[in-house]
């Protein structure tokens, strides 16, 4: 069965200790929903990022903050198992009502080594 | 299909569970909990379209349930009994039981969705009730798709659903999950129905592929529940060890002509390493339990000691002797005792399975087995190893006019036009 990445992206200057009770909440039941459909394969909160850019000299130039300039960034993901993108779709729906956050989708690929 | 239809259908089958078995809570009925859920989509069908999804889908729904349960109790067609406890007027009655109903979302927990799977699996079923109910409420699917998968009519299989239901109903099967010894045998209902609906998905060569691939992983998804809700039983990690590794094998299962290929021969760059991966370690889980010696934890250790090494020459096969010695101590037949003659003539070589295959037979009797034309086809190809060509053709016709399946009829054939090849000994 494919597996899908659901991604929460959180507004930039999010601090998870301001979080909502009723939010944290509502995450852990729909992980704990997610865990008994046995659709979740794993589920975590992200940290500050750190990026890093190559540079023309050849080195790699490293700075704190994520490497896009946008409002929001992704805070947290989900691997969920399911049996098509529609099915993960609605469990996104799920997380976007639960996070009250923004939620993107993407199927997982994976090439088997060739040897 | 259109796409709002296409998302109503995903959200019921991530929702429809729950809500089943929180209904089913209140209700003590899971024909009526059933009833009063399908009710409630076929309302969201009409209304989810122009007014969008819900936030809160399955609370949606359950308010949808509960407007027609005190309906059908206003109209005399439901009896409220929840407790035991009935109350005498019927205003009552309605506002006990939407009240009931509103709160049971809340409070579904793991335990609901157990004891639904638990009383679909009710041994007072028979075996094809159990599988279509289990399908049709804790799978999501509809009557329509299970017809589909079991290639019989639609109408047939309503009724064969109705009549489960019927059934559970008459003989007032609790809606519950058993406990102590209760609990390892209703647990191995629940298992059989699983692999069941698996092997219907994953060995059937006729009818349609797209729902044959849906039912294997249909039961794959029962597995995994069943591991998280029943963490502590060995044999539900060993069966879902069994199912991935088997399933991981899928895209080497068949070649460019959709033509059979048996395991030696595969690609073993086809198979999905992931998934062989979490099996294994389901299987390390049953072991842990200390299920490694139960009959889903061998079956699976057989499996592991196929899928373990780079090439087919390196499998261990008296190891796997060793794991059919044990699996047909637990498990008598001769179907069992065929494959043990398979990996007999593999690790003591074909004159050792010759007679390990007549061994089997004997357990066999006359009875007319399903798989039976496995017999002359195992017994032809160790006679084609051991240079008894004119017996082995013999054999091997004889297997071919046993079965109808094609793709067994075609593999015979091959096996056939090999043995003209062959110089006689």
């Amino acid at each position: 069965m494919p597996q899908f990445l659901v991604a929460g992206y959180l507004p930039d200057d999010f601090d998870p200790s301001q979080m909502d009770e009723a939010v944290g909440r509502e995450i852990h039941a729909l992980n704990k929903e997610m865990i008994a459909a046995g659709v979740r394969k794993f589920a975590c909160g992200l940290g500050a990022a750190k990026s890093l850019r190559p540079q023309t000299d050849g080195g790699v130039l490293i700075t704190d903050g994520p490497y896009l300039e946008t409002k929001e960034h992704i805070g947290g993901l989900w691997i969920l198992e399911c049996a098509d993108m529609d099915e993960a779709v609605a469990w996104a729906r799920k997380g976007v009502i639960a996070t009250r956050g923004q939620v993107e989708v993407r199927e997982i690929f994976f090439q088997p080594s060739p040897d | 299909m259109s796409d709002v239809a296409k998302t109503i259908e995903a959200v019921w089958k991530i929702e429809s569970t729950r809500l089943i078995a929180a209904i089913a809570r209140v209700t003590n009925d899971i024909g009526v909990a059933e009833e009063l859920a399908h009710d409630a989509l076929v309302i969201a069908l009409e209304v989810w379209p122009d007014e969008g999804i819900p936030d809160k889908p399955a609370a949606w729904l359950m308010t949808a349930a509960k407007r027609r349960a005190i309906d059908s109790l206003r109209r005399g067609r439901m009896l409220v009994e929840k407790h035991g406890e009935i109350a005498r007027d019927l205003e009552r009655q309605q506002h006990q039981l939407g009240e009931a109903l509103e709160h049971a979302l809340d409070q579904v927990i793991d335990d609901d969705v157990l004891r639904l799977i638990f009383t679909a699996c009710h041994p007072v079923l028979p075996m094809e009730g159990r599988i279509a109910l289990t399908l049709r409420l804790i799978g999501g699917l509809t009557t329509a798709e299970i017809a589909r998968a079991f290639l019989v009519p639609e109408k047939t299989l309503g009724q064969r659903i109705s009549r489960a239901k019927k059934t559970l109903s008459e003989a007032h099967v609790p809606f519950e999950t058993p406990s102590g010894d209760e609990l390892h045998r209703r647990v191995e209902s629940v298992l059989m129905v699983v692999y069941l609906i698996f092997n219907e998905g994953y060995t059937a060569t006729a009818g349609d592929e797209w729902m044959r691939a849906a039912l294997s992983e249909e039961a794959l998804r029962l597995g995994r529940m069943l591991a998280q809700l029943l963490p502590g039983e060995s044999e539900v990690h060993a069966l879902v060890a069994l199912m991935e590794l088997h399933a991981s094998r899928n895209a080497a299962r068949r070649g460019k002509n959709g033509e059979a290929v048996l395991l030696p021969d595969q690609d073993r760059g086809l198979w999905d390493y992931v998934q062989i991966q979490r099996g294994m370690a389901a299987l390390e889980e049953a072991d842990r339990l200390g299920g490694g010696a139960k009959q889903y934890a061998l079956q699976a250790a057989i499996a592991a000691c196929h899928m373990r090494p780079r090439t087919a020459e390196e499998t261990d096969w008296d190891n796997i002797v060793l794991l059919y010695d044990a699996l047909l101590q637990l498990n008598p037949s001769p179907i069992v005792a065929l494959n043990r003659a398979v990996a007999v003539g593999m690790a003591h070589g074909p004159a050792a399975g010759l007679e390990a295959v007549d061994a089997a037979a004997a357990l066999a009797g006359d009875s007319a087995l399903p798989g039976y034309h496995l017999f002359p086809s195992v017994r032809g190809d160790l006679l084609m190893k051991m240079g008894r060509l004119a017996e082995a053709r013999e054999e091997i016709q004889r297997a071919m006019a046993m079965t109808k399946n094609l793709r067994e009829q075609e593999l015979l054939a091959n096996r056939l036009r090999q043995l003209e090849t062959q110089p006689e000994c």
